[in-house]
């Protein structure tokens, strides 16, 4: 078990447990404390990290990773509906489904590279989007989303507990996890520690390496007999199940999924959020998971009001030009400001912000002595 | 038989509009090699550049009228146009009009933005890798469509078709069938319309000097360039183009479907699965792809295939693209030697 990983990963393991499971403490300052947002960062960042084992190793960048966070969530409530309202089970099928699924779409994408695995995954994903929309609203319920209602028959529960009045909230043997309370964070936490942990390994080992080396040439790799097909499978399927996995994670705190989750603009947002932490670092796509859920909380909550108010030091005439241009920014806008942060990300710093920490850290150093520093080369510019 | 036409034309109108996109698309891809995911976001201005016409054109001038009254006992307020009462009659006819002649604005629009963005940014990106290339176009995608949000709203705006053609045409009659085949009179325009673009495109790229310059540069850019040809502005003139056409799509398209922001982005998804499927960077196949995609879905909407295999509209065309895909992994018409991997 402790095989292959340095002290510096232990490090990176238990800093980075520390510093999820402390969030409620630590995020106090910021406002970003209360369950309901931490549920979101550990949630996002399992998506992103599973994004990154696909798009960080392998260098195969998929547009319809959401389709996998969709099936997660029909799965996880349908499990909530049929089963039981226990949030294991849940897992675990939503997880077999999103592999299976993965499996399915994998096989088909990744003979193809490049720009083509792009499109053909973003052809899937808009076909499930459509699917769940019409042919199989028996599934999905459509348009309203699948829902929890009093007449599901919850085989399990029903054995051992007598259904009280109203919808139950799911639970992990008795602690509610749903409904925003702590424990519903630190269930998700847990989930969240573990899955890095997992990617972690998966990073360091063999199989790691196998994958970095069909990013970096994949015909060499042919040319020496070397079959890529499985270890691009085994990649896809793993950060599918991921996906499924946030996607129940995501039924688990709130009980209810619709196809929305499925869309290429949910897809385009895992992207977003691993570009921006860092693509192919450990750390980067749940710092970049969490910095974008906690601006688009803060960002949609501004109004021209807010605004008028923070500007209230600026001379009328003035004021009311800030605020117009600054309100183009927040609220409503707040897509606008996403699209050009990402702009801005993928041209000037295409490492992202782990890249950004990087340099600054790097630049320290040669000023503190003189020309030890350059040896640093651990990560990598993107792709 | 008149189902069959019916379905036919149907599928023609929405492929106009996929081949002209598409076209657009595999261009671009083509001559300078990017992938432009913002190429939706031109087709989607194109269309709020006809919107932002007929705003201008009925800017309305509020007279009082005391001969009239109201019901409520007050002087009537009579709106008129501005253009109305600047040019009599001919106002009038420019603002039924407005759609049509919006393309005149569109044009050079469409023209300066499409060569701001190869300059500002695109061309930037031809030496990185291709995911670098989707990553900042589906960016600039994302800003394009919120700017326009914000000044446009959220909802659809419906734009009229000119009087004339805004009622349906019995298409039965003309074919000599007898039995009636009511088709709006607009998407006959339409089609004709982006058979006309397509034609003017190729005849653009296979007639003329600059043309045939361009076509050469997309063989090979580097012997092109050492005969002593400046062949990346001639590029961007190309993407310029490109972007006229998606922008003139999007122009006749609103009466069709009245445009709202993230139409772009709707059309996008469907386009390059019309480019993959026609091979990239293969106009021809582009354009074939498109009037075929097109019909396909409008055939798979019929209710007597829709109750055979339910929901198949809704997916026909994905399913297509990748059933070609993995038969065909060049597309219909793709080159050899083109992105193959």
């Amino acid at each position: 078990m402790l095989g292959n990983l340095s002290k510096n990963d232990w490090i990176l393991v238990i800093g980075f447990s520390a510093v999820v499971l402390l969030a409620p403490i630590l995020f106090q300052p910021i406002g970003a404390a209360y369950p309901a947002i931490l549920e979101k960062f550990c949630i996002f960042g399992l998506f992103a990290i599973g994004f990154n084992i696909l798009f960080g190793l392998t260098g195969y960048l998929s547009f319809g990773h959401a389709a996998f966070l969709g099936v997660g969530s029909y799965a996880a409530v349908w499990s909530f509906k049929l089963l039981s309202m226990n949030v294991l089970p849940a897992i675990v099928l939503s997880m077999v489904f999103a592999g299976v699924f993965a499996l399915v779409i994998g096989f088909v994408s990744l003979r193809r590279s490049g720009i083509y695995f792009s499109i053909l995954t973003l052809a899937f994903a808009q076909m499930s989007y459509n699917m769940a929309y019409s042919v199989l609203t028996p599934l999905t319920n459509g348009e309203t989303g699948l829902q929890l209602s009093l007449k599901d028959p919850r085989v399990i529960d029903s054995l051992f507990v007598t259904a009280g009045d109203g919808l139950p909230r799911t639970s992990l043997f008795g602690v509610g996890i749903s409904g925003g309370g702590l424990p519903g964070f630190y269930f998700t936490a847990v989930v969240l520690i573990i899955g890095f942990y997992v990617a972690l390994r998966i990073f360091r080992s063999p199989f790691g390496l196998m994958l970095k080396a069909i990013k970096s040439n994949q015909n060499r790799m042919r040319y020496t007999g070397f079959n890529t097909r499985p270890y691009l499978m085994a990649a896809f399927v793993i950060s599918g199940v991921y996906a499924g996995l946030a996607g129940s994670l995501m039924a688990a705190v709130d009980p209810l999924a619709g196809p929305d989750r499925m869309q290429w603009t949910a897809s385009g947002e895992v992207v977003l959020m691993t570009i921006l932490g860092g693509v192919g670092t450990l750390v980067g796509p749940v710092i970049g998971a969490a910095v974008i859920k906690y601006f688009e909380n803060i960002f949609s909550a501004f109004n021209e009001n807010a605004l008028a108010n923070i500007f209230s030091f600026l001379p009328q005439g003035l004021r009311d030009g800030v605020v117009k241009i600054s309100s183009l920014f927040v609220g409503e806008g707040w897509s606008l400001t996403l699209g050009l942060v990402f702009m801005a990300i993928v041209i000037f710093l295409p490492g992202g912000i782990m890249e950004g920490i990087r340099l600054i850290v790097s630049r320290f150093k040669k000023r503190g002595n003189g020309n030890k520093s350059a040896v640093n080369g651990q990560a990598q510019p993107a792709e | 038989m008149d189902a069959i036409i019916l379905q036919i034309l149907n599928g023609l109108d929405k492929g106009g509009a996929y081949a002209l996109i598409a076209l657009g698309l595999t261009l671009v891809f083509g001559t300078l090699g990017v992938v432009n995911f913002a190429h939706g976001a031109l087709f989607m201005l194109g269309a709020f550049c006809a919107v932002t016409f007929n705003k201008l054109l009925t800017i309305e001038k509020v007279t009082v009228d005391p001969t009239q009254l109201t019901p409520w006992g007050t002087a009537a307020e009579i709106k008129t146009p501005l253009v109305e009462a600047w040019l009599g009659e001919f106002g009038k006819v420019l603002v039924n009009y407005s759609v049509p002649v919006s393309i005149i604005l569109a044009i050079p629009v469409m023209l300066i933005i499409g060569i701001v963005m190869e300059r500002g940014l695109i061309r930037h990106f031809y030496k990185r890798p291709h995911a670098d290339q989707i990553l900042v176009t589906f960016g600039l995608a994302i800003v394009l469509q919120e700017i326009v949000k914000h000044f446009y709203g959220a909802n659809p705006i419906p734009q009229a078709a000119p009087a004339p053609f805004a009622g349906t045409a019995q298409v039965g009659m003309l074919l000599g069938l007898g039995d009636a085949i009511p088709y709006p009179w607009w998407r006959l325009v339409y089609l004709g319309f982006s058979l006309a673009i397509i034609l003017a495109v190729f005849a653009f790229l296979q007639f003329t000097t600059y043309g045939m310059v361009v076509r050469a540069g997309m063989r090979d850019r580097e012997t092109v360039g050492l005969l002593g040809i400046d062949i990346e502005r001639r590029f961007t003139v190309v993407f310029g183009i490109a972007s006229v056409v998606a922008g003139l799509a999007g122009v006749m398209y609103t009466p069709i479907l009245p445009p709202d922001y993230h139409m772009g982005m709707d059309f996008l998804v469907l386009s390059f699965v019309v480019v993959v499927v026609g091979g990239m960077g293969s106009l021809g196949g582009a354009v074939a792809a498109g009037f075929m995609l097109g019909i396909l879905q409008s055939f798979a909407s019929m209710n007597e295939i829709k109750s055979l295999i339910p929901g198949i509209d809704q997916i026909i065309i994905y399913l297509v693209a990748v059933i070609i895909l993995l038969t065909m992994p060049r597309g219909l018409m793709g080159r050899r030697g083109v992105m193959e991997e």
